[in-house]
């Protein structure tokens, strides 16, 4: 027992700096009373950190031969190694499993002796839990770079996710912290698999049985903070990449410095650029936004006092304001303190007759943000003619944004 | 006139029913174990009755599309009195066409879905925080102490989930649970004094010799999941209330 705890100890923390813990999109079901599906994307419960945690994610094994500076793994680390061998994996999977601890796993490795040697364990494991546990719970796996085409297509038939991490928004920016490693070499993993899902999609349609492939699509990570790229850079390799690759989530971590003395206390990774980066994420795929629109030339950096949306808002007065009882989809969904749930309400709630003011407020809305953009049946005359400056201190004065509590502790510090 | 009912979907229904039936003017619909608070109105206490709610049931069908009917049978689950109330007035109001369910600027519609929401909510948090232990003849155990009776809203998902191997989940806030045999799913009521949760600590059933390994390999990864320099407590218990720590093996208290 000691073993294995000390095992899942060493192999559970250094995966933990991969943030994916996303464990929807899948359609997976149960069949022939097998065990488990993987279609409803459940966190089953929260770091105290606030995290959420949905899957195992853990590596194979942490020894490592090459050495990317940003790594806990690299091998010039002098930490403790270890390895799970293939049947533990799958036994820890399957009881965590069964006692509804998580939604599936999250596996990925270091590089043991070479990609190939490394990846065809993965592929053991895949193919164990699908068709002797008939487990049919999520499955992500973190695809080895370097590895042949045959195994990353045999792992695509098994797992539901499959990511390869570009670690840093620009290539000179890898180059700088990983010389061996390249943009190029995370293409070549990301176009395969994204070929053979279009290849799949189309036999379905001719074919009832043709089997799923990668069925919850690609995702990517990129490390913030740790190389000197500004967030316009950051968030144009990520709209490339979601165009290009199809890919179905794009992470940000922030940079935490792994230290070896721990003489000095705690580095705070770059929280709330982080949080910002998500939220133009967020934006640009449910919001119909173009990147260009918020981060550009004029503007390489996102604005860390307001979220994104509202910072687009304050540069753009001149669309404001709108007004809540005839302004179309689109234009209400621009609405800072309007959210997509929100706005199908109003254009619901507008056909029984001209909205007020208290009846945005119940129906959900952040009255006291979006008043300043927006016109309602029993608006008073004046508000609308505010500055752009006005409007921004009377938002911050108003309260902190709907997270900064959750940061108040980090952003005292400084 | 003020209506008393026994609390179930079934009465809740009747109740409209018989609002009909007699064309009472009715104020108040209450569970008949709050009569006492009646002093002077007359009342009318409700029979519940299957054939009787089946017709009102078929009427809401009718009446409201599939998300309603769902929001109708959530916001009952909520065991609210003042919801339960709302709830018939409402049912009333739809079978005589006075309310119309989409307009949300209407105050009794708006607290129903409301109430759906959160119920929703926690049936939710409940298919994430369930929590099985092996005991030794096999059998996956699960005790649930939810603020509203959501049992009957994740069964489907735990049938399915986890079609392969026996399970009971138990309610010990209800005294009721449900089991699976991995065939049928059975009603079990107020379980044997030694398996509800006040014999704890002495686990009464025998576990699977494993289940300690798991347990505590499960504590051990919640640990190390948390990166130190990212620590925020008011969030984890955001998501995390503690009202449901008790259940949780990855925050009970251990008693060893
Ligand atoms: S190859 Fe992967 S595991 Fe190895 S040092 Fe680089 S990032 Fe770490």
């Amino acid at each position: 027992m000691e073993r294995i705890r000390e095992k899942l100890s060493i192999l559970a923390d250094a995966a933990k700096y991969d943030v994916s813990c996303s464990s929807s999109g899948s359609k997976r079901k149960n069949t022939d009373k097998g065990i488990g599906d993987a279609s409803n994307g459940i966190c089953h419960t929260y770091t105290e950190d606030g995290r959420c945690v949905s899957l195992l994610k853990i590596l194979l094994t942490n020894y490592c031969i090459y050495d990317c500076a940003f790594c806990v793994s690299r091998s010039s680390n002098d930490i403790k190694r270890a390895a799970f061998t293939v049947d533990e994996v799958v036994e820890l999977t399957m009881n965590f499993y069964r006692r509804n601890y998580i939604e599936g796993l999250f596996l990925s490795s270091g590089i043991f002796k070479n990609a190939d040697y490394t990846m065809e364990r993965l592929l053991k494991i895949v193919k164990k839990l699908r068709t002797e546990e008939r487990y049919n719970g999520y499955i992500h796996l973190k695809t080895i770079p370097g590895a042949s085409e045959e195994l990353i297509n045999e792992a695509g038939l098994y797992v539901d996710r499959m990511s390869i991490n570009l670690e840093m928004p620009t290539e000179e920016g890898l180059k700088k912290v990983a010389p061996e490693k390249s943009h190029e070499a995370v293409k070549r993993p990301l176009g395969i698999v994204q070929n053979k899902i279009q290849q799949f999609r189309e036999e379905r349609k001719l074919i009832k049985h043709v089997p799923r492939f990668v069925p919850a699509g690609q995702s990517t990570q990129m490390v913030i903070g740790a190389t000197p790229e500004n967030d316009m850079q950051i968030m144009h390799t990520a709209s490339a990449y979601y165009k290009n690759f199809s890919l179905k989530r794009v992470y940000y971590s922030g940079y935490i410095p792994i230290r070896t003395d721990d003489v000095l206390p705690v580095v705070q990774p770059p929280l709330m650029r982080e949080h910002r980066l998500y939220q133009t994420d967020w934006l640009l795929r449910f919001y119909g936004f173009n990147v260009h629109e918020l981060l550009n030339e004029k503007h390489p950096d996102l604005d860390m006092q307001v979220d994104p949306k509202l910072m687009w808002a304050l540069r753009n007065m001149h669309c404001f304001p709108v007004d809540i009882n005839t302004a179309d989809f689109q234009s209400l969904l621009r609405v800072p303190g309007i959210g997509r749930q929100s706005v199908q309400k109003i254009l619901e709630a507008r056909k029984f007759g001209r909205l007020r003011i208290d009846q945005l407020r119940k129906l959900g809305i952040a009255y006291n943000r979006a008043q300043y953009f927006i016109v309602c049946a029993d608006t008073p005359v004046g508000l609308g003619s505010l500055q752009e400056h006005q409007v921004r201190s009377r938002i911050l004065s108003l309260g902190k944004s709907k997270y900064a509590p959750a940061f108040s502790t980090q952003l005292s510090l400084f | 006139m003020i209506y008393l009912f026994d609390k179930s979907f079934e009465g809740l229904l009747s109740a409209v029913f018989d609002r009909f039936e007699y064309r009472h003017d009715v104020s108040r619909l209450l569970p008949a174990d709050q009569a006492q608070q009646v002093l002077f109105e007359e009342t009318h206490t409700v029979y519940s009755s299957s054939a009787k709610s089946e017709r009102v049931w078929k009427g809401i069908q009718a009446k409201a599309d599939a998300a309603w009917q769902r929001i109708i049978y959530c916001a009952f689950l909520s065991e609210l009195t003042e919801v339960h109330h709302t709830l018939f007035m409402v049912l009333v109001r739809l079978f005589a066409g006075q309310v119309n369910l989409k307009n949300f600027g209407d105050a009794t519609v708006l607290l129903l879905s409301q109430t759906a929401k959160k119920v929703e909510r926690e049936k939710h948090r409940m298919k994430a925080f369930i929590r099985f232990e092996k005991s030794e003849d096999g059998m996956y155990f699960a005790r649930i102490a939810p603020d509203f009776n959501v049992i009957p809203l994740i069964i489907t998902f735990f049938k399915n989930r986890y079609a392969d191997q026996p399970w009971i989940i138990y309610d010990q806030k209800r005294l009721y649970g449900v089991l699976y045999d991995t065939d049928q799913v059975h009603h079990i009521r107020k379980l044997p004094e030694d398996l509800s949760d006040h014999m704890l600590p002495d686990k009464p059933v025998q576990m699977d010799e494993d289940e300690t390994l798991y347990a505590t390999l499960w504590r051990d990864y919640f640990k190390s999941t948390n990166i130190e320099a990212r620590k925020n407590p008011k969030l984890h218990r955001q998501h995390v209330p503690k009202r449901y720590w008790h259940l949780l093996t990855e925050k009970k208290i251990i008693w060893e």
